[in-house]
């Protein structure tokens, strides 16, 4: 088991012939994801690298081929358009790479996600994306640093996410999904929502979480982890050498009105029983002590 | 992105929010001509610069060093302040003269103040009641907040501290949109009434469709004041907008003020990266923000300082890592240099490129350590140890920062 996605996963990708798009498609399908359609407007009847067929609406391609997980790089001022077209397809999963995506059109986006008739989930955007190792790959993740095992790996951020799973590898602890949640200040699925599929996912057995400065996610995460969670959780939460006031490059990170910071994200998790380290370098390494 | 208060205004007064008669001015001759334009006989002369506390500021030479000292902590300092009042245009004159071109220094510029380049000159006003009213994102349910509170004039924070029962909040269903009956409900929440509760329910439904038609990330109007004929006007505006959607707000975009951003700030955009200023001495470059926060964090963690957040970002070409490069190595403060790529999308190979060209160009004074994983990393290593240079590998985040944190302490 893994969280997610799986190598029965079939793939649509959003944006398929754009540089991003492209080049990434490429890579997900060389790492083994069964990619079974791309759709870009305008484009329908196209074949996408000899084997996977364009459609010009997501509707098409799900009736098509079955397909029920969608890979998002359409460019951001046509991204919320490209999610809800994805949510009216209704895919499982849809997970948005885009980055630039303007808030009023999140709002939009999340109101729809919210409403009782969707069945999708939304990941991202503004993320690299979910892989779970040895399995199937969507995102932007460079697939060669995962090992398939046990532990789960979820985080606001890209890099950051590599960080941690080649600290995991390096100490001989395989991952069994990892997922980027997205640096947004709005996004589809949050901490919680990962962790409740962790902690009823037989193969994770621990889970290292990775948040950052702005919002009060990971203190809402806290609260649920305490609550909830049966497995052990490695945390920690980048920024805590940011200024107030100023964004640090992801449009999410930013602490505004004393919210937001990283001591009280620390703080939060460590009263949840949370295993916090305070330097980013030793997450691989706290794991590999609590799990013997 | 941040605009100036007399900038906002004039997006304000496109969505019919009251608002005083009021000019720009950037010479004492343009602030007297404002004044006989608006007419009457007081006025209020207005620093713009994209900081607050301008009332409680203080000009540097004007003041002692103690005084200006307590002007940044926010505290009652002795002289006058950045928002002055004027009772003829002779005054209107002197306070446009003592004020342009001298730096204030507010609780939010910090101590090395900010240079005032252009005045607001507007109408007085009669006061009844000072009122705060803000607009933003609330991200725990995705839609928008409207915050307001009867202590107008006052830090939203320290209200909210002080006595939180007097902030009143309403959030906007993003299908309905604001609807009267909320603004009816903040209105009266503030304790206002007749005329007084009609104009603010008007007013906070003309604020919300600024809000959401330029794309704001934040609108405060404090104060929002009632006048004595229980009109409702904003006296002060505080505007910025959601950089993501800037390109369909060309007219916006073109407000920016390149004097109120730091130089290597600029710089930076231009190139497409990410940085912000910090006070430290080491410089570092890192793709992905998550990462170069962390690569801060782990530096302060060993006892240092970082100099800059910078993040390269996804796919940077060669071209912009050596820009990433010289923007760092021209901060006089930076002792040394912390490189650290997790290559995904980005190849280590066109990295250490880039490093080395840069190294190259700007000639490399300080210690440079660089720590390469991911894609390609064993590439780049390979092209740094053959370059020549006196750049020191490091195989891991912790020993990165061990070593760069190590030559900087011991130099």
């Amino acid at each position: 088991m893994s969280i997610l996605i799986n190598r029965d996963t079939r793939v649509v990708v959003q944006g398929i012939t754009g540089s991003a798009g492209s080049y990434h498609t490429q890579q997900s399908m060389a790492y083994g994801a069964n990619v079974v359609a791309g759709v870009v407007p305008g484009k329908g009847g196209q074949v996408f690298e000899g084997t996977v067929p364009i459609f010009d609406t997501m509707a098409d391609a799900v009736r098509e081929t079955g397909a029920n997980a969608s890979m998002i790089f359409v460019p951001p001022p046509f991204a919320a358009d490209g999610i809800l077209e994805a949510i009216d397809a209704d895919v499982d999963l849809a997970i948005a790479i885009t980055e630039g995506i303007p808030v009023r059109d999140m709002i939009a986006v999340a109101a729809v996600l919210d409403s009782p008739g969707t069945k999708t989930r939304l990941v991202g955007p503004n993320c690299p994306g979910v892989i779970t190792p040895g399995e199937c790959k969507m995102g932007i993740m460079p697939g060669h640093i995962h090992t398939p095992g046990n532990v789960g790996v979820l985080s606001r951020s890209g890099t950051l996410t590599y960080e941690a799973v080649g600290q995991l590898s390096a100490v001989g602890l395989g991952q069994s999904t990892s997922v980027g949640i997205g640096g947004d200040p709005i996004i589809g699925t949050k901490f919680i929502d990962v962790l409740t599929l962790f902690n009823d996912d037989p193969q994770t057995e621990a889970v290292i979480m990775i948040g950052e400065i702005g919002g009060t996610a990971e203190e809402e995460a806290a609260a649920w982890i305490k609550a909830n969670m049966t497995k052990p959780v490695v945390g920690f939460i980048a920024g805590a050498t940011a200024p107030p006031g100023r964004r640090m490059g992801h449009a999410g990170a930013i602490i505004s009105g004393g919210q937001g910071t990283a001591e009280s994200k620390f703080a939060a998790l460590q009263g949840a029983g949370v295993h916090i380290v305070r330097s980013p370098a030793e997450m691989g390494r706290r794991m590999a002590e609590i799990l013997g | 992105m941040k605009i100036h208060e007399y900038q906002a205004k004039g997006i304000l007064r496109r969505f019919g929010v009251p608002l005083l008669a009021g000019e720009p001015a950037r010479s004492p001759d343009e602030a007297v001509a404002a004044a006989e334009k608006i007419g009457g006989g007081i006025w209020v002369v207005k620093s713009q610069i994209h900081a607050g506390g301008r009332g409680k500021g203080r000009f540097k030479g004007a003041v002692s060093d103690d005084e200006i000292a307590k002007a940044a902590r926010g505290e009652d300092a002795a002289g006058a302040g950045g928002v002055r009042l004027a009772r003829s245009t002779e005054e209107v004159r002197s306070h446009a003269a003592d004020m342009l071109g001298s730096t204030l220094v507010t609780k939010q510029t910090g101590i090395e103040g900010k240079q005032v380049q252009t005045l607001f000159v507007e109408a007085g006003c009669d006061i009844a009641q000072e009122l705060y009213l803000s607009l933003m994102l609330d991200r725990s349910v995705n839609r928008v907040l409207l915050m307001a509170s009867a202590a107008g004039g006052t830090d939203i924070e320290d209200v909210a501290e002080s006595n939180p029962a007097a902030i009143k909040k309403i959030w906007v269903d993003p299908a309905a949109g604001l609807m009267p009956y909320q603004t009816r409900q903040l209105a009266f929440g503030l304790g206002l009434k007749g005329k007084a509760m009609k104009s603010a329910s008007k007013f906070f439904m003309s604020l919300h469709r600024a809000y959401m038609e330029m794309d704001c990330a934040m609108l405060e109007i404090n104060p929002m004041v009632v006048t004595g004929d229980g009109d409702v006007i904003a006296l002060d505006a505080k505007m910025s907008f959601d950089d993501n959607a800037l390109y369909r707000h060309k007219d916006v975009a073109e407000m920016r003020d390149p004097s109120e951003e730091d130089e290597a700030e600029l710089a930076a955009a231009e190139w497409n990266l990410s940085y912000v200023s910090l006070d430290g001495n080491i410089g570092c470059m890192v793709n992905g923000a998550g990462l170069a926060m962390s690569t801060m964090d782990i530096i302060q963690f060993k006892g240092a300082a970082p100099a800059n957040f910078l993040d390269v970002g996804g796919g940077a070409k060669q071209e912009q890592v050596a820009a990433a490069f010289r923007i760092i190595t021209a901060d006089p403060a930076v002792k040394g240099i912390l490189v650290n790529i997790f290559g995904g999308i980005m190849k280590c190979d066109v990295i250490a490129e880039g490093v080395i060209a840069a190294s190259k160009e700007v000639g490399l004074e300080v210690p440079l350590v660089v720590r390469l994983a991911g894609t390609n990393a064993d590439l780049g290593k390979d092209i740094l140890a053959k370059s020549g240079l006196a750049i020191t590998p490091a195989s891991d985040l912790n020993e990165a920062a061990d070593l760069i944190v190590a030559a900087v302490q011991g130099a």
